[in-house]
């Protein structure tokens, strides 16, 4: 019973270990101590998917989740996975369709496409719509982003 | 904003658990989907988080003679991936992708759903429409509730303080049986304005009450409607009237219907 808490994870392929209050999201410590700041904190509540990373594999909310509830797991960001070119037909699909234009919500959205993608799903528009329906864009108004999502994943591009 | 202060424990087992959640303030963190957001916005402030993921003993999903069990730390994603459960509990299925959103139903949980009991959530409507049974453990012992007796008042239930939520057996469903889960909200995955569950002749409202309100009526679609509006007293929520939500309640039980 501790407020103060060693964890060990894996962030993007590095081992690290840091002593965390329990208190702290996964989002806060990605980006305050390690100083991964792609991963964005929107509404701190679940609700607009700016925060969404990869734990073991799967989406999750990096504002609903602690860094003590990551001990001892598997953590991908934005950086992560642009470093490692994952990213790159998205990428290069939303900067083609204009599907960006204040970038606030894009981390989230990539990793939230990207999910779809890895999915071996062939979705439609309005499934493409439904799995990003947890990812808030003030900007774009979605029709750009579900473009470039339906172009990776039907392979038009 | 930033969640309060809080000690945090993860016991290995679920009896070093039961201790720990018997301390005051102690709180049971599962997925952490609805409490972590309420610990965000500081409506919650317990003293200890007992972070009860991975406790050996309750997860999974298993068929228990008549019925499936789903274990407590079952996420959403997996019972949606259930195979056992699209057969034999396919209410429970169709809800499923109306929870949340895909990088939620990664981490919630069934039992931190009925345990939280939020009023317009899919699975305490759907736990009444199936007359699930559900598992429930404290120092004192093991108990099993009915999902109909479970479900007290605005997220409160039957559950005890330092009691947990191990396990809920879903009735398997049987041939000829019909399960229509329909649901109006603003955005897709977000709380329902009005849901409804029907497992067969029991129709369970969610968003409508404090609790899953059941319905029942005898007759056709305009005896139902009729009785419908004659006993269901939605209260408002921050964008919808009690009567809009009555109207849609009347949608809803229409395309039901006609599923």
């Amino acid at each position: 019973m501790e407020r103060l808490m060693d964890i060990t994870l894996t962030v993007n392929g590095t081992v690290v270990t840091r002593r965390v209050a329990a208190r702290t999201h996964l989002v806060d410590f990605l980006r305050e101590d390690l100083g991964l700041t792609g991963s964005h904190a929107g509404c701190e509540h679940g609700v607009c998917g700016a925060c969404t990373l990869r734990v073991d594999g799967e989406v999750v909310r990096g504002c609903l989740m602690l860094a003590v509830q990551a001990n001892g797991r598997k953590v991908d960001t934005i950086e992560g996975l642009s470093d490692s070119g994952e990213l790159a037909k998205l990428q290069k699909a939303f900067h083609e369709k204009n599907a960006l234009q204040c970038g606030f919500c894009t981390p989230g959205m990539l990793m939230a496409a990207q999910d779809l993608v890895l999915s071996s799903k062939k979705p439609n528009r309005e499934e493409i719509r439904a799995h990003i329906s947890g990812n808030y864009c003030r900007c774009t108004g979605y029709h750009a982003i579900v473009d470039a999502i339906e172009e990776v994943i039907h392979g038009q591009g | 904003m930033k969640a309060p202060d809080f000690a945090y424990a993860k016991p290995a087992t679920l009896a070093e658990a039961l201790d720990l959640l018997a301390r005051p303030g102690a709180k049971a963190l599962a997925g952490g989907q609805s409490l972590i957001p309420s610990l965000n916005m500081r409506l919650s402030a317990p003293e200890l988080l007992v972070d009860i993921g991975g406790l050996p003993g309750l997860s999974g999903i298993s068929a228990q003679g008549g019925a499936v069990r789903i274990g407590a730390l079952a996420t959403h994603a997996e019972i949606g991936q259930s195979e056992l459960v699209a057969r034999q509990v396919p209410l429970l299925a169709k809800a499923v992708p109306h929870v949340a959103h895909a990088a939620i139903r990664n981490r919630g949980t069934l039992g931190g759903s009925l345990a939280n009991a939020d009023p317009a959530a899919e699975y305490p409507a759907c736990a009444v429409a199936l007359e699930a049974v559900i598992h429930v453990a404290g120092r004192a012992g093991t108990r099993q509730v009915k999902a109909a007796d479970f479900f007290k008042d605005l997220f409160e239930t039957d559950l005890k303080p330092g009691e947990l939520v191990t396990a809920v057996d879903f009735p398997a469903a049987k041939a000829g049986d019909r399960s229509v889960f329909v649901e109006l909200a603003r955005r897709h995955g977000d709380y329902a304005i009005v849901g409804l569950a029907v497992q067969n002749r029991r129709f369970v409202f969610f968003g409508v009450g404090s609790t899953p309100v059941a319905f029942s009526f005898d007759g056709g679609l305009d005896k139902a409607k009729a009785a419908l509006k004659a006993t269901l007293r939605p209260a408002a929520d921050l964008y919808n009237t009690p009567a809009t939500k009555l109207h849609l309640a009347g949608v809803l039980l229409e395309r039901a219907w006609n599923a």
